[in-house]
């Protein structure tokens, strides 16, 4: 019999708030965490908006020696893992320390490093570069980095599938578990990449908005007037269990990561191809792993960016997939109140998904004023919606033609659904 | 402040360690608990705050406070 999986502890860093429960308030209440960029003067650039990660205050996690040597994305790592493993109530002791695993995705890593090392390297002394530039860089050091925190020697990993990486993150933690190789996973995703190479970078490509007299209003997924996505950053972890390892500890349950699906476009380094048949099937897969039908399916946290292209054809692959009961089910996209965290993507949203289960609070589409042409499900606009659901999926695609998504539902002691 | 007073301000600040542990034997890796990357740093810094190169192999002869004092001393720093 497949090991099954649960979630017990959640940790978050978002552009709404610097814990879970400030998130999701703000998710809930339909706010939006865009803002003009802080970090750097954007003057040159087209889009001069970010959801940045505010007030938030590092010396609560880690010390000043680390604050100056580690990117910020190991940073709110350390911060989304260590809140994670709080919730969890869990302390990995030596006895299943072996046993005991990381796997937290990013897209790009430390660009801010890479950016302030170059400077460094071009300027008036090439030897100023830190003997600490490439351990901020890489961008598994955030598992690296979480596995020292907490004593995890298990299997450790990095997904870096672009917009995809957290999700790509959590699956594969997902399946290291059920394939019997860790009984824990500290799993998600982390971006700090709110930078001039990132800023400038995603701005040629044409695919930020640049709604930059209107902030709040510029990251509107499904609208007729949406014009690209709004970078963020955060990080968003979730602690994943066996079943039977969980319910000996008593922990807390919050639902069952019950079936992953990856698949590939093999279209366009970018861009999606029109139907999205990639996206179609990962979600089918995802289904079919967790043993449920597409009708089963109560509630999508969709990619949904804001970007003309993603909305349209994911809105497809749903109707495509779903038929009748595309209809049926809701959808939203958490994109609108965040932004676009990149690799931090996956792991918040999964949160968000987790939370909507728990408390039977579907998080709203908000700036979603006029559905744009062929945009035509329930998206759950501006307002939240109270509805009781069973069974939850989280989609995100990355550059690359990846297609990951995560189905959780409600955890019940028998194996057959509720739904 | 003494040149002895700036290297032990740098020392505190690069290894987070407080004066009373600063004394003029204390190894870096022995007592102030630094890795060979703390050194490249705190030497990197060190290189800035007084204007001078630290080769290689001058690095691999420093490991305590008083290394990095006599090292500065013989480049002519006081």
């Amino acid at each position: 019999m497949k090991r099954r999986v649960v979630v017990t502890g959640l940790g978050a860093l978002t552009p709404l708030g610097n814990s879970v429960h400030q998130s999701w308030e703000g998710a809930i209440a339909g706010k939006s965490g865009i803002g003009p960029i802080t970090k750097f003067d954007c003057a040159p650039f087209k889009s001069r908006i970010a959801g940045e990660i505010k007030n938030f205050d590092p010396q609560q996690f880690v010390n000043k020696q680390e604050i100056r040597r580690y990117d910020d994305f190991i940073i709110y790592a350390l911060a989304a893992s260590e809140m994670a493993m709080t919730d969890a109530k869990l302390t990995i002791s030596p006895e299943f320390s072996e046993r005991a695993g990381v796997i937290i995705g990013s897209a790009i890593g430390g660009l801010s490093t890479l950016e302030c090392e170059l400077r460094n390297l071009l300027g008036a002394n090439p030897r100023k570069v830190s003997p600490f530039t490439i351990p901020a860089i890489l961008a598994n050091l955030a598992s690296g980095h979480v596995s020292i925190r907490f004593g995890a020697k298990g299997p450790i990993n990095c997904a870096v599938t672009a917009c995809a990486a957290g999700t790509s993150a959590i699956g594969d933690a997902y399946k290291t578990i059920v394939y019997g190789d860790a009984d824990v996973m500290i799993t998600g995703g982390v971006e700090a990449a709110v930078t001039l190479l990132a800023v400038s970078g995603f701005g040629a490509m044409r695919a930020l908005s640049v709604r930059n007299d209107d902030p709040q209003k510029a990251s509107r997924p499904f609208d007729k007037d949406r014009d690209g996505f709004v970078i963020g950053e955060g990080c968003g972890i979730v602690i994943l269990e066996e079943l039977s390892f969980a319910l000996t500890r008593g922990a807390h349950i919050y639902a069952e990561l019950a079936g992953y699906g990856c698949t590939s476009d093999a279209f366009h380094m970018a861009a999606p191809p029109p139907g999205h048949e990639g996206a179609a099937r990962s979600m089918r897969i995802a289904i079919k792993d967790a043993g449920l039908n597409p009708e089963d399916i109560d509630y999508i946290n969709a990619h949904g960016t804001s970007t003309p292209l993603n909305d349209l054809y994911e809105t497809q692959a749903i109707k495509f997939l779903f038929g009748e009961h595309a209809q049926e089910l809701v959808v939203s996209s958490t994109k609108s109140m965040t932004g676009h965290m990149l690799g931090a993507t996956g792991g918040a949203e999964a949160i968000f998904a987790i939370k909507a289960l728990q408390e039977g609070i579907i998080p709203p589409t908000i700036n979603l004023d006029n559905p744009g042409e062929g945009c035509d499900l329930d998206y759950v606009p501006k307002v939240a919606r109270r509805k009781k659901i069973n069974t939850a999926m989280s989609n995100t695609f990355g550059f690359g033609g990846v297609n990951a998504v995560l189905l959780f539902k409600k955890y019940s002691e028998s194996q057959i659904s509720e739904a | 402040m003494t040149l002895e007073e700036k290297v032990i301000k740098l020392v505190m600040e690069q290894l987070d360690v407080t004066r009373e542990e600063c004394v003029l034997d204390a190894s870096f890796i022995d007592d102030l608990g630094a890795d060979s990357l703390d050194i490249v740093e705190l030497l990197m810094e060190m290189e800035e705050a007084f204007g001078v190169e630290i080769a290689d192999e001058e690095l691999e002869k420093i490991s305590t406070i008083k290394d990095v004092i006599n090292f500065l001393k013989q480049k002519g720093i006081n």
